[in-house]
């Protein structure tokens, strides 16, 4: 019996069931986002930061979708180097900018953030600088890839560096416990954040998520376009007399 | 709605994350047109792929497409 990953590794299959989910997918993350941003705009102000914890609704979800979003081009990767599955290469590929936008987005916000309530915008702490090399590697998966034409080198090469990499994401995770740093220590949702911050934080998260999912999902289906794009291209120019030309980018 | 003397910094940090997420959407379904219209002309053209038959070219997957 087929598994669930082996019965959509037909990329004609995938675009259909994802054709079918990404309206709903999308939907419920501008649903849930709205519904996030409706109760953060409504919380009273935090008794030491004032109005400013209402970054963290934002903020937050960005960080967690930065680590959270390599690990799923790791797992990718891994599902294209270790069992040859033909969506775990386009999954990592398309993931990248967007995971580089979520980390992008969690310095901007962390930044913003951080002059009102520690006085700076930037140092050189653990938490940040490990961020920022995580963004860095994001640019760095990107500019591999593109800097090598053979589709099928490039797809293996970045995912060998991916795997590496992932290396970074426990470094993030407990650097604000493995060093004294000026970013605070990781939050427990159900214990150190008072209720009246938890549910909009959660919702937001959720919203992010979803959003993620929905962008990932259409980023996919364009790769998938795009490749096909390229096949018929191929089509065309043989057909037309030319000699069949297997490394045309398109 | 007051939001203190910060406003300024908690407002531009939402304007940031709405810039870049609305950048991201518009990128990707400006990118999924491009690429269906191009399709859509190579098929227009007969071109089918070398391994799908002559007139058996997956119609329900493109009209998804």
């Amino acid at each position: 019996m087929a598994t669930l990953t082996q019965r959509y590794a037909n990329p004609t299959r995938f675009m259909a069931l994802s054709g079918r989910l990404l309206p709903w997918i999308s939907v419920a993350a501008a649903l849930t986002i709205a519904w996030g941003l409706v109760l953060a705009f409504n919380v009273p102000p935090d008794y030491q930061q004032g109005h400013t914890v209402k970054i963290m609704f934002i903020h937050v979800p960005c960080a967690w979708l930065a680590s959270m979003v390599y690990a799923v081009i790791a797992l990718s990767s891994a599902g294209l180097l270790v069992f040859r599955h033909p969506l775990a290469e386009v999954s990592a590929k398309t993931a990248a900018p967007i995971g580089a936008a979520f980390t992008l987005l969690a310095l901007v916000t962390g930044a913003l953030w951080g002059k009102p309530t520690w006085g700076t915008y930037w140092v050189w702490d653990a938490r940040l600088t490990s961020v920022l090399i995580l963004f860095f590697l994001y640019l760095g998966l990107i500019a591999l890839r593109s800097s090598i034409d053979d589709e099928a080198l490039a797809g293996k090469l970045t995912a060998v560096l991916a795997i590496v990499g992932i290396v970074l994401l426990p470094i993030i995770k407990f650097s604000v416990d493995w060093w004294w740093t000026l970013h605070q220590s990781s939050t427990r949702l159900t214990s150190t954040i008072d209720p009246v911050f938890r549910a909009p934080l959660w919702v937001m998260a959720l919203g992010f998520l979803l959003l993620f999912a929905a962008l990932h999902l259409k980023a996919m289906r364009n790769e998938l376009l795009r490749r096909r794009v390229k096949a018929l291209t191929l089509v065309a120019v043989e057909r037309s007399g030319g000699a069949p030309a297997p490394k045309l980018a398109v | 709605m007051d939001l203190g003397p910060h406003a300024g910094v908690i407002l531009a940090c939402y304007a940031a994350v709405t810039l870049v997420i609305a950048g991201l959407i518009l990128w990707l379904v400006a990118d999924g047109r491009r690429l269906a219209l191009q399709l859509a002309a190579l098929e227009e053209r007969g071109i089918r792929r070398r391994s799908a038959k002559s007139g058996d070219a997956e119609p329900e997957a493109n009209a998804r497409i």
